[in-house]
């Protein structure tokens, strides 16, 4: 829609490599502005954000439903390849959605639970009690969000529901030296 | 300063949540684009990628059918009929160094790891319309140039060899899309 197909593609060949530059395709999109010009499309996109957030409550109620129906298909069915898929699946949107959604502490836990889904060499040899307290805690965080005395409490249990899986994992994979140094590798989630 | 007309862009949303496909549609529509094509999944994408000819793709990694990283590989094609230039921007809850880097290696432009925020995405946008890097080919790569930065006191072993150059000129692969479409 945007593209500028006047310029043509330069390839440079080398060895063993090719570097291909064309001229910018969508220079045309890019619009030089004074100094004074007001418009500010980061803070318009946050006003319409917050606009929306009338519906975020409800919308992690649904990504927390989903994580509890998929661990019950998993009491149920056992730790099939589809069950442990959308148990990860679910736990994932909600590492990505909850910060967005107003619950950061819902999205640590969830995190947490990620990376016993993802590092736990067998994951039928989870104790049942660790990914059981994660989404108990992910739904406890949800109910009762609105209760202002609840944000510190819900941030240490999140907070220590990740020191003990950590050290799961930890123990979990000390013959895995590839999943032992993505466990303890540094997160590159803004604000962690 | 520079501004971006987002109207005049084409964007192709691939995300099989449809939270967070609203909140992009949202954010995008709030910048002022228009053209916002939604998929939920990996294949759904493809097709719309080669019928829409978006200029910039946000896709989520973890999806149902093929991921966001299978479709960036697909999408970057050198010898597909369609464009295998446009910029990539992976929106993903996957927070791991790693997976910056299979990411980069799949041929994606800009990596924005979740909490999404309008700032992260603006920049990424802002970044890939105003920034764009050449593409390498090699016998296992295609995509934007790996290297952002060029560094004097590199000393490491390179991973691609010089030699002569010799300097092609080709029409826009670009216009042979969209007529292909």
């Amino acid at each position: 829609m945007a593209r500028d197909t006047r310029g043509t593609i330069e390839i440079k060949k080398f060895a063993d490599h090719h570097v291909i530059t064309q001229a910018n395709p969508l220079s045309q999109v890019l619009r030089r502005v004074g100094d004074r010009d007001l418009d500010d499309p980061i803070a318009r996109a946050e006003k319409a954000l917050a606009g929306l957030s009338g519906e975020f409550k409800q919308w992690m109620r649904i990504e927390a439903d989903r994580l509890t129906a998929a661990h019950a298909a998993i009491l149920k069915h056992g730790f099939t390849d589809v069950a442990c898929e959308e148990l990860f699946r679910a736990a994932h949107d909600i590492k990505g959605d909850a910060a967005t959604f107003g619950y950061p502490s819902a999205g640590a836990a969830a995190d947490s639970l990620c990376r016993i889904i993802e590092h736990a060499p067998e994951l039928d040899h989870v104790p049942s009690d660790l990914i059981a307290h994660h989404i108990n805690a992910i739904q406890a965080i949800v109910r009762e969000r609105t209760k202002l005395d609840t944000v510190a409490m819900a941030n240490e249990l999140s907070r220590q529901l990740r020191g003990i899986a950590d050290q799961y994992l930890k123990h979990a994979n000390r013959n895995r030296p590839d999943h032992l140094e993505a466990i303890l590798a540094p997160s590159i989630m803004p604000g962690d | 300063m520079f501004r971006i007309d987002f109207n005049k862009l084409r964007f192709l949303v691939c995300d099989d949540n449809p939270h967070m496909r609203r909140i992009l549609r949202t954010l995008l529509h709030s910048f002022g684009a228009r053209e916002v094509y939604e998929a939920e999944d990996g294949a759904t994408a493809l097709e719309m990628y080669s019928h829409y000819v978006p200029d910039i793709v946000i896709t989520d990694w973890s999806m149902p059918i093929f991921d966001g990283l299978e479709l960036a590989q697909m999408i970057r094609q050198p010898e597909s009929k369609g464009n295998p230039f446009a910029p990539i921007i992976m929106l993903t809850g996957h927070s791991e160094k790693r997976r910056v880097t299979v990411a980069r290696d799949a041929g994606v432009t800009e990596f924005l790891a979740k909490p999404i925020s309008a700032k992260g995405l603006y920049q990424r946008i802002l970044n890939v319309v105003a920034n764009p890097r050449p593409f390498i080919k090699t016998k296992t790569y295609f995509g934007p140039d790996r290297r952002r930065n060029t560094s004097n006191a590199y000393i490491g072993p390179e991973r691609r060899v010089g030699g002569e150059v010799e300097v092609l000129q080709q029409p826009s692969l670009l216009d042979k899309a969209r007529t292909a479409v």
